[in-house]
């Protein structure tokens, strides 16, 4: 069995393989979906209102109609509706011409003014119900008829009384969407304030009508319009509704009131006190955290988040539960740590008893109802639903985000949240603690309930602690000592966090210098009097002890004489091989290699020199073909230097070099002599050029994709200098025609109406987006017209001129470009031992990169190349992104490779690649031979040699 | 008749041998059928006699409730059911009806065969028991007989605990149970609706207690277990078979699987594994998490839980290892404590109460020396940890349920009798609704509502809804209405008719009656008079007729002869049917009347 099933899979893979190899070019054929035929509806014919319901069924079915029919079918559905008497048949009918109008320019006023008709004499529930609901829908979708919306309105106050809840429910919502609050109402002789009504039928008997008077209020806010506050005695019973929904819609309107009167007091039951209304809405809401529905249970925990006028004592009750155990007092776990650490006193071996409870407790005093806000995150917190404790989660860290002193009272809790059982809640209370992280400071016992989720088995909490720690605050260096121990005891357990866990330390010593400066001795275990061995530079627990280290020797001058002699050696090779975790130490500068940089500085910065270097291109104009070529390659290479000096440039110089390296090669290209004799070029001739060309091309795809933040001006450059290369190719293949006698007249003339096709594309991207042509595309544009004929001989003659009158134009850029590039973590290449797998079967290869300015992540794929040159590209699911910011990105995916036997060992080259088709979807200008669907790939990194080896299946 | 009345059998301010029969509408149900832990004579089982000293009880039972497995309340199921003698149907979830007779048969093994009892119930007579049983499922309602229904909600506590529902005609009471109201790493909360039943019985061991957050206590369990392995140390936990122990399991297997460990974790094999088949079939009875991620993996199937062997004992390295029994007392989890107390670095357990004479409450008192049976000192160097892991809901929990069902009494049972008059008296003072709590044998008679239930008619209804303005406002669910009609007996059954239709039906003609009486009021005006009115009766239609006179309703006010000085006399007359219009109408004017010394200077001025 076992082997039937290595058979199936390596069928299967080998399988695989063979079509990435053969990939045949799709072909696609675009057809115009032939109009339909008007839908058959003949309800008249109908025999009778089981087969009318069956037409309507199909005509459903069907939809959505082309527009042409629309008006048709609603005309024939508005004459049978006249006429139709059976109840659900009407209904139904209204159903789709709701439907139906929202097909794009219907008539929907013919459609309202026949329903409000009908509406005027219609009897069913049912039908009036579906009515109000069609049109209210239709209504909506024409937000600027005022007119009719008041109509409507108007008559839903007068259905308001009907006896049927679906109709007053959507009368209702009528009210509340489409009303105002200022027009008055005459009901019976009295004039009422549409809120009154609201408040009338918020007193419903069923409770679907009472929640829909609810939401009608909430809309009346939702719409600017202030609601009263003498709601609020009813919204305060309503919260106790039978109804889910109703309590629901009481709860939201309770938090909108909260928000609007937060000062107003309101009277105390049974005393004479008054409490601010902020204050009293929090508590009622608070007290909807032990509902018996999740639903209202989430919502009610997720808006205590946002009340940020609450008083801290109401706040603080959030957190309080007082316990007990056989009426005594009992401290809390938190109290009972509290005090311990507090107190200075470190843990005792903890007996049995030591949370024996205290005090004996009056049981008058005891309460065990909650009343106001008491315990309201504590229960939340601790709830059965992930939801509601995501919620309360969320809530909380808000509120103590407000208020430092509140953020240390909660801390207990946020801290506990770490030991959820669900991962995505611990995730959300790690990054919780992160916000509030710089009002906090953690006590070592917290501190340690933080550490242990170091070892967590998801790589997203262990990342998210991490980040925490940079900003976290100790409260002694115990507490500095303590992390770095769980720090390199997690790099011992998981190796691929070692860049993570590097950042961290040197976060820590940047911010805990004077408590890192206490520990040294401990942290590199030196002696007084024995010397110890020197410790292994590369192990990555040293070197994270030596970044926190040195980060903290930046402002610790007298760390330095603590440490042993050989540090100063391997800080030397650290500040080469870490620059960006390793920070300058001046105390330090015995054998820095930093000195090269300083010499530059004395004479220039990085950003002048640039200058300099471009300023010098514009003279490229001015002179003559020859030392123009002289220019623009020292150009090149003072432009290759300033990437090596500055990092801030990098990009930027990058894009100016590949630029100019365009430029230069098409400047090359026709510095040749032969272009000026009228003789069809020699194929050698024919051949470098087409290479240049190409060359060009690709250039400029790589100008185009691979860097972010070009502005329009910047790309149509790049599309430029592409129609140049476009058209020296075309320019060759003309004049070599010939010769070579390759390309048919056919084809020949198929080139020049490609190539026309593309020039007009061009000018219309150029005339949308406003953008002002070079010389030469001003000139092509201007010419084209003669070109129509599009005779090749004629379009040879126009284009050399051309193409040799206009130089290329010089680059500015006008921003600061920043340039895609990936990094791969893993996996990491340069082992020399294979990875082993049975050939056939798949091998799984974790790949873990950070993505810098890649704007599209859909575009990212990972190249394979295989030592038989053969490559195959690989797309990651956009789940295995994680979107650290805007232009950041990190991939953890994995790569399953497969192959069949191999007799050696081999290395294989990961890459990562940005994946981009030929037609562009950015740019106009498609290429010419019909491979514009062709996948090209640009290589972000260098790539990664894998060492694998395929192995025989074991029989 | 209509009262509810409770005897509890057992458990009342007792903790054990819950055993509680409820007389409701006239049918007997018996919730639960438990032994006393405490007791090995007869004591242990309920006292069947109290129903009938000879005979079955079948006739005097209509049905017999379980709530959940455990012994103390299903441990006398086979005795009553098969010795003492019913027939009658056994109610219980599918997940008790599972685990319930492992345990029974566990119980009878060691009454029997360890302890020698005769007189004891056999194999066969629990399966005969079993056959009996009816299973429940989570608010299914089930009809007993024609009037009798019970319904079952989710209690926590353990696999399969439920609260039940029982209702005849109207009256309806709420057995609890045991339950919790906090979820735990395999259960949830318990859950109720707003069922406003008659009656709740609730169970109350934490009467007293109010409970810190059980993360907190997870947090401490895990982080002694971890810190112990991290020195190289063995952990033992001693846990019964059923409930804790797999709580346990879950928070440790999780635990293992967060942090990556790899240190072997043990259960000892025997009656768990079983007993976690179960769990992992009944998965709909776990909590969020596991009834989530069950697909991808059971989380009763341990990836690091390994069964044990004793041989594993003397293996070298850290270690966890859960064993039975529960108390130190004997069986495995002794043998292996006599092995590892003598090493500093390992360390015990206790999950959970041990009674007293036990090694584990001997342990727990902090002994260092412990003597074994065989006179053998035994040095207890290792150290021990106290965790209480208890299911039951707290003081805070049982008020938290009887505000979410909103019972009019409330009876406690299954607690201490002092920490139940703490809770009482709570629960009077927070709700302001009757609370019982009788003792084993007394009675507790629960008032309740009858009502009667009749039939209207539907035209009468429409239009008494449209009479009392149901046009200008919405129907207020709460307000009284008057309607008037005519009840009739039907065929047994109560009818309220039109009174113009029963007329016709029966061929009677109509006489109006009407009262009338003169009143005399201040001198003023009739106009006067309706604008006052008007403002009196806001509610109410009041016209100005054009002879002068008023008419709100069936209800006139004339004039009768000139207004003098002294004032004004008017005849007031009204139909029956506005009786009550009508005479508030009468009371308002005659209190007017007598206002006359106040309201003249402003007239006459």
């Amino acid at each position: 069995m076992a082997a039937h099933l290595k058979k199936r899979a390596y069928v299967e893979f080998s399988v695989s393989v063979i079509k990435e190899e053969v990939s045949k070019p799709k072909t696609l054929r675009l057809t115009v979906p032939v109009s339909s035929a008007p839908p058959l509806l003949d309800l008249n014919l109908a025999s009778g209102p089981q087969e009318i319901l069956t037409q309507l069924k199909t005509l459903t079915d069907s939809l959505p109609l082309s527009p042409q029919h629309v008006d048709s079918v609603i005309h024939t559905l508005i004459e049978h509706l006249r006429k139709e008497e059976i109840a659900y048949i009407k209904a139904r009918i209204i159903s789709i011409l709701g439907i139906l109008t929202r097909t794009p320019d219907c008539n929907k006023t013919l459609v309202i003014d026949e329903l409000t008709q009908m509406l005027r004499r219609e009897t069913s529930h049912k039908v009036c119900a579906e009515l109000f609901g069609t049109i209210y829908n239709i209504c909506r979708a024409i937000p600027n008829s005022i007119d009719l919306h008041q109509k409507l309105v108007v008559l839903a106050y007068k259905h308001l009384s009907n006896s049927d809840h679906s109709v007053r429910q959507h009368c209702l919502s009528i009210i509340g969407t489409l009303g105002s609050k200022e027009t008055h109402v005459k009901i019976n002789e009295k004039q009422e304030s549409p809120l009154q009504v609201l408040t009338a039928y918020a007193k419903d008997q069923d409770p679907r009508v009472r929640s829909s008077a609810f939401e009608a209020m909430l809309s009346f806010h939702q719409k600017g319009q202030v609601l009263e506050q003498s709601i609020y005695k009813q919204v305060y019973t309503a919260l106790h509704d039978d109804s889910e929904s109703v309590r629901l819609a009481a709860l939201r309107l309770m938090w909108v009131i909260g928000h609007v009167y937060p000062e107003s007091l309101i009277p105390v039951v049974d005393s004479d006190e008054k409490l601010r209304l902020v204050d009293d809405a929090f508590a009622k809401i608070c007290q909807l955290v032990n509902d018996s529905s999740v639903l209202v249970r989430t919502t009610a925990v997720g808006l205590l988040g946002s009340l940020h006028r609450v008083s801290p004592h109401f706040l603080e009750q959030t957190l309080d539960k007082k316990l007990m155990s056989g009426l005594r007092r009992k401290r809390t776990a938190h109290e009972r740590q509290k005090e311990q650490f507090v107190s200075g006193e470190w843990s005792s071996g903890k007996k049995w008893g030591d949370d024996a409870p205290k005090e004996e407790l009056d049981p008058e005093a005891v309460t065990l109802m909650d009343t106001g806000a008491c315990g309201a995150f504590v229960h939340g917190l601790e709830d059965e639903f992930l939801e509601v404790r995501h919620a309360a989660l969320d809530s909380l860290c808000e509120l103590a985000s407000q208020s430092p002193a509140f953020a240390s009272l909660s801390l207990d809790y946020l801290v506990d949240m770490l030991n959820d059982e669900i991962e995505s809640v611990r995730l959300n209370a790690v990054y919780s603690l992160h916000k509030i992280s710089k009002d906090i400071v953690l006590r070592e016992d917290q501190l340690e309930t933080v550490l242990n989720g170091l070892e967590d088995s998801s790589s997203d909490i262990r990342q998210g602690l991490h980040q925490l720690l940079y900003t976290v605050s100790f409260a002694t260096k115990m507490c500095l000592h303590l992390t770095l121990q769980f720090l390199l005891k997690n790099l011992n357990k998981y190796p691929q966090d070692r860049i993570s866990i590097w950042k961290c330390s040197k976060a820590l010593g940047e911010n805990h210098s004077n408590l890192a400066l206490t520990l040294v001795p401990e942290l590199l275990g030196t002696h007084a009097y024995f010397a110890i061995p020197e410790p292994d530079m590369d192990d990555p627990g040293y070197i994270c002890v030596m970044i926190l280290i040195f980060n903290s020797a930046v402002t610790q001058p007298t760390m330095t004489t603590l440490l042993p002699e050989y540090t100063k050696r391997h800080y030397a090779y650290l500040r080469d091989s870490l620059p960006h975790l390793v920070p300058l130490v001046r105390h330090f500068q015995v054998v820095s290699s930093a000195q090269t940089h300083t010499l530059v500085r004395a004479n220039c910065s990085p950003q002048e020199f640039l200058q300099q270097a471009l300023e010098k291109l514009e003279q490229v104009g001015r002179l003559d073909m020859d030392s123009g070529i002289k220019l623009m390659e020292t150009t090149i290479r003072d432009l290759r230097r300033v990437v090596k000096l500055e990092e801030n440039l990098v990009a930027s110089a990058d894009f100016y070099s590949l630029y100019l390296q365009c430029q230069l090669l098409l400047t090359k290209a026709m510095k040749d002599k032969q272009w000026s004799v009228p003789a069809p070029l020699c194929p050698q001739h024919n051949l470098t050029i087409s290479a240049i060309t190409k060359k060009v091309i690709e250039l400029s795809y790589q100008l185009e994709h691979l860097f972010v933040g070009c502005s329009a001006q910047d790309l149509a450059s790049v599309y430029q200098l592409r129609l140049r290369a476009i058209t020296l190719q075309l320019l060759v293949q003309l004049r070599g025609r010939s010769v070579s006698g390759l390309f048919s007249k056919s084809n020949i003339n198929q080139q020049c109406e490609n190539y026309l096709l593309k020039l007009s594309t061009l000018q219309r991207y150029f005339a949308a987006n406003n953008l002002q042509p070079h010389s030469f595309t001003q000139a092509l544009f201007s010419e084209m017209h003669k070109f129509e004929a599009s005779k090749p001989g004629i379009l040879a003659k126009f284009l050399q001129p051309l193409l040799f009158h206009h130089r290329v134009p010089c680059l500015i850029l006008d921003n600061k470009v920043k340039q895609a590039c990936a990094e791969i973590f893993e996996p990491v290449g340069g082992s020399d031992n294979p990875l082993r797998f049975t050939a056939g079967l798949a091998l799984a290869l974790n790949v873990d990169c950070i993505l810098d300015n890649v704007e599209y992540v859909q575009s990212i794929q990972i190249q394979v190349k295989f030592p038989d040159t053969q490559t195959q590209l690989f797309t990651p699911r956009i789940s295995d992104f994680r979107h650290l910011n805007a232009l950041r990105h990190h991939l953890v995916t994995q790569v399953y490779l497969s192959h069949s036997l191999w007799s050696d060992p081999c290395q294989v080259e990961i890459c990562i690649v940005l994946g981009y088709t030929m037609d562009g979807s950015k740019g106009p200008l498609a290429p010419q031979f019909g491979n514009s669907d062709k996948q090209c790939a640009l290589q972000l990194c260098k790539p990664v040699k894998v060492y694998i080896m395929p192995r025989a299946t074991k029989k | 008749m209509s009262d509810i009345r409770v005897i509890p059998l057992g458990a009342g301010q007792d903790v054990g041998r819950s055993c509680i029969l409820v007389t409701i509408g006239g049918k007997n149900v018996m919730l639960d059928c438990g032994m006393h832990m405490g007791y090995n004579d007869d004591r242990r089982f309920p006292d069947f006699t109290y129903i009938t000293k000879s005979g079955k009880l079948t006739d005097h039972l209509d049905c017999v409730i379980i709530s959940h497995f455990h012994l103390d309340h299903c441990g006398s199921l086979p005795y009553m059911s098969e010795m003492v003698g019913y027939d009658g149907p056994i109610y219980m979830t599918s997940p008790t009806k599972a685990i319930c007779p492992i345990l029974l048969e566990d119980y009878r093994k060691i009454s029997v065969e360890k302890k020698g009892e005769t007189n004891f119930f056999t194999s066969g007579m629990i399966k005969d028991c079993m056959k009996k049983v009816i299973t429940v499922n989570l608010h299914q309602t089930i009809k007993v007989d024609d009037e009798l229904e019970i319904k079952a909600y989710y209690a926590g506590h353990v696999l399969g605990a439920a609260m039940i529902q029982v209702k005849v005609g109207d009256n309806s009471f709420v057995y609890t149970g045991d339950y919790n109201m906090t979820p735990d790493r395999h259960l949830g909360a318990a859950w109720i609706d707003k069922c406003r039943p008659d009656l709740l019985i609730t169970e109350s061991t934490y009467a007293t207690t109010i409970r810190d957050s059980k993360r907190c206590r997870e947090r401490d369990f895990l982080k002694k277990v971890h810190d112990c392995i991290d020195k190289g140390g063995k952990v033992l936990i001693p846990v019964f078979a059923l409930g804790r122990a797999q709580e346990l399991c879950i928070l440790i297997e999780t635990f293992w699987e967060r942090m990556n460990l790899k240190v072997p974790v043990y259960f000892s094999t025997g009656l768990t594994e079983k007993a976690n088949h179960y769990y992992k079939l009944f998965i709909t009875w776990t909590n969020q998490k596991i009834k989530k991620t069950f697909v991808q993996r059971n989380m009763f199937e341990f990836k690091h839980i390994k069964p044990f062997d004793r041989s594993y004992i003397s293996n070298p390295g850290p270690m966890v290892v859960f064993a039975t029994p529960g108390m130190l007392h004997s069986g495995l989890s002794l043998t292996i404590f006599k092995q590892w107390a003598p090493e500093e670095k390992n360390m015990v357990i206790m999950p959970g109460y041990c009674v007293a004479g036990t090694v584990g409450h001997k342990i727990l008192n902090g002994q260092k020396k412990i003597e074994l049976e065989n006179r053998q000192i035994l040095e207890v160097k290792l150290s021990v940890q106290y965790m209480s892991f208890s299911a039951h809901a707290d003081a805070k929990g049982i008020m938290q349920l009887i505000q979410q069902c909103e019972p009019k009494h409330v009876l406690l049972v299954h607690g201490e009798a002092k920490k139940m008059q703490f809770l009482k008296q709570k629960i009077q003072q927070q709700f302001s609704i009757g609370c019982f709590m009788p003792a084993n044998g007394e009675t507790a008679l629960i008032p309740t509502k009858c009502n009667i239930k009749a039939d209207i008619s539907l035209g009468l209804l429409k239009r008494s809804a449209t009479v009392s303005g149901y046009q200008s406002q919405p129907l207020d669910s709460k307000k009284v209405k008057t309607m008037h009609g005519i009840l009739m007996m039907q065929n047994d059954k109560l009818v309220l008719e039109d009174a113009d239709v029963v007329m016709q039906q029966l061929g009677i003609e109509e006489h109006e009656i009407r009262f009338s009486s003169n009143i005399t009021i201040p001198p003023m005006s009739m106009e006067t008079l309706h604008k006052r009115i008007k403002r009196k009766f806001a509610g109410e239609n009041v016209l100005l007729m054009a002879d002068g006179s008023i008419m709100i309703g069936s209800v006139l006010i004339k004039s009768a002869g000139e207004p003098t000085d002294e004032g004004t006399d008017l005849l007031v007359s009204w139909s029956y049917e506005d009786e009550e219009l009508g005479s508030a109408l009468y009371t308002a004017l005659e209190q007017g009347a007598n206002t006359r010394p106040q309201s003249q200077p402003s007239t006459a001025s």
